[in-house]
């Protein structure tokens, strides 16, 4: 199973990734925080970004992973709608396929200041199934 | 909040005692409406800041707390450097130095009744706000560090200001001790080209009239009377302020260990002030503080080009800005002896009382305005601080002369967002002669007036609780929202 979903936070919002690995969990966590902002499906993947990030503790690799992109939105003024991870002893690598915001058409809600320790969770349960997320601060 | 675990100590004070590893109790300021609706995380969170090293007195919560990163939203706490007090991250936030300023414009709400449209869309196209805006300015690796060193006073010097300006601002428009050294390329390059704007979320630009005076004694030394327009700005500093928040939250987590502190939340990383990670940060954060004021000065002086494009008779002169994220060295008295403290207030107001040396002489003896923001739909509140003391040293029962910020949310924007159109609360306030304007209908929905709590609960329970007087209610005419 491969997916995301958002949790409620009082002030802000969480956002979860699922897969069958954890690199999956971590794409879908990725696109689970685009979807805060806005809808991903409206997206276009025009150009490509390369990232990488390094932890040994996964959560905290997570962490760095969202905020690594939040960097990347600010920046490069783009919005994000596929990802590709690939991890290996702790080191991350990782694609983001995505373009330029479109204020009339992305409508985006808002912008996301930081990914958080709040919630933050990275795990697999008894099916085999990679869970990771944590409250995103918008 | 179960209120079970609380001890009652007046209509509007309760008390955690301290257990566990907590060191000093926790304190929440609000009536028993608001306790109760409080979240159960508001009084944990308490709790485990309570027990951080160092801290004094107690943990406080103020009456529009709610679940935060490590610390509550509207939590308040400090410590000491000489008793292996910390600097803590997490009760700064990543919005440094988010804040509200108010500036009177010199006119009644008749003065802009035929213009208002027009007053509307000009300050729309003026201010930049939502995802991913940016401003006019482009800052140098030079000039960013002038910037972040000279905070407000370096707007002023580029011409985004006034002298006069500055006596209204916390600390003169510039805090001192901020090192542009401590703030990575990355949280610059974040910032390149977003000084003069709004941002997203819940940050907005209001054109405002005061409905209500509650206190004539003081709007009179504010100079605010019933009919006034008002303009309120409620922002921060953007990308500077989120990336420091990101890069020193990590190296606390890490650091943790070696400075021997144990965290019940990785969100409350901290380090000790005397400690380099510890000045790192606080070098780092003071930076962003002086960002956030030349930001809310640049967005001053696009509001005043649009209200002279529309309305040239206005005159756009500073009530005064206040700062809700922030840590700050101050003197305290502790048992009568005063004390050098680092006061960390996320999510609450500095709220100085009648005579404190740091107000300008206009206000000193009114004490200093504390500008609560409601919802787009609600009111918001000035207050005067009422904190008592000498010498600028306050006794450490009004929370280290602290008050509450806003009204708080009641529900996430996801429920929000579920519950409402953007464009239905749009209509609706237009009815109501609210005119929004915002580049994001979803953003609407997720700021809808009906998600957060009810500012005016918020404000009376701080005035009872004696943290601030209530002086004027203001009612929104025009938002800008980001």
């Amino acid at each position: 199973m491969t997916g995301w979903q958002h949790f409620d936070h009082m002030a802000d919002i969480g956002v979860h990734g699922f897969g069958t690995t954890l690199g999956e969990a971590f794409e879908q966590a990725a696109l689970a925080m685009t979807a805060v902002i806005a809808d991903p499906g409206g997206v276009r993947q025009d150009s490509v970004v390369e990232v990488a990030c390094a932890s040994s503790d996964p959560e905290l690799l997570l962490v760095d992973w969202l905020n690594t992109w939040i960097f990347e939105m600010a920046v490069r003024h783009m919005l994000f709608s596929r990802f590709q991870v690939t991890l290996a002893n702790g080191t991350l690598k990782g694609l983001g396929w995505g373009e330029r915001v479109d204020g009339v058409r992305h409508q985006p809600a808002v912008e996301i200041k930081g990914a958080t320790c709040t919630e933050l969770r990275v795990w697999q349960d008894a099916d085999g199934t990679w869970h990771a997320q944590c409250v995103v601060d918008v | 909040m179960n209120l079970s675990r609380l001890e009652k100590l007046s209509d509007t004070l309760w008390r955690i005692p301290p257990r566990g590893p907590m060191r000093v109790p926790g304190l929440v300021f609000a009536d028993e409406g608001l306790a109760r609706d409080m979240d159960d995380k508001v009084c944990e969170q308490l709790c485990n800041v309570a027990s951080l090293p160092g801290i004094v007195e107690a943990a406080y919560a103020m009456p529009d707390a709610h679940w935060g990163y490590g610390f509550p939203i509207g939590g308040v706490a400090a410590f000491d450097p000489q008793d292996g007090g910390v600097v803590c991250a997490g009760g700064v936030g990543f919005d440094i130095s988010c804040g509200v300023r108010t500036l009177h414009t010199g006119l009644k709400r008749a003065d802009i009744q035929a213009d208002k449209r027009l007053l509307a869309e000009a300050l729309y196209r003026s201010i930049p706000a939502g995802l991913g805006s940016t401003g006019a300015i482009r800052l140098t690796a030079r000039d960013m560090d002038a910037m972040l060193k000279g905070g407000a006073q370096w707007a002023v010097q580029q011409g985004y200001g006034t002298e006069a300006d500055l006596e209204r601002i916390e600390d003169r428009g510039r805090v001192e001790g901020a090192d542009p050294d401590q703030v990575s390329d990355h949280a610059k390059q974040r910032q390149r080209d977003e000084m003069g704007t709004l941002g997203s979320g819940n940050h907005y630009l209001e054109v405002q009239e005061v409905v209500a005076i509650h206190e004539p004694a003081i709007a009179e030394p504010y100079g605010l009377a019933e009919g006034d327009l008002v303009v309120s700005i409620h922002c921060g500093l953007r990308g500077l302020g989120h990336q420091i928040g990101t890069d020193y939250l990590k190296r606390m987590v890490v650091a943790a260990q070696r400075y021997d502190i144990s965290l019940p939340d990785r969100e409350l990383a901290c380090a000790p002030l005397a400690s380099d990670l510890g000045r790192a940060y606080l070098g780092a954060m003071r930076a962003g503080i002086n960002c956030a004021l030349a930001n809310r000065e640049i967005l001053t002086f696009l509001t005043r080009r649009a209200f002279a494009e529309i309305l040239p008779e206005a005159r756009l002169e500073l009530l005064f800005d206040v700062s809700h994220n922030t840590c700050k060295e101050e003197e305290h008295l502790i048992d009568g002896r005063p004390r050098r403290l680092f006061v960390h207030r996320k999510g609450a107001t500095r709220a100085f009382g009648p005579g404190h040396p740091s107000l300008p002489p206009q206000l000193r003896s009114a004490g200093q305005p504390v500008i609560i923001g409601g919802s787009m739909g609600t009111a918001s509140y000035i207050l005067a601080g009422s904190a008592s003391g000498t010498g600028g040293r306050t006794d450490p029962g009004h929370a280290f002369a602290s008050a509450c910020h806003g009204a708080g949310r009641s529900m996430s924007r996801h429920q929000a967002s579920r519950r409402w159109q953007g464009r239905d609360i749009v209509d609706g306030l237009a009815q109501r002669g609210i005119l929004i304007r915002s580049p994001s209908l979803r953003g609407i929905a997720e700021e809808a007036p009906g998600a957060y709590k009810d500012v005016s609960a918020v404000v009376d329970a701080a005035a009872a609780a004696g943290l601030a007087r209530k002086v004027a209610r203001l009612a929104p005419v025009i938002c800008i929202k980001g």
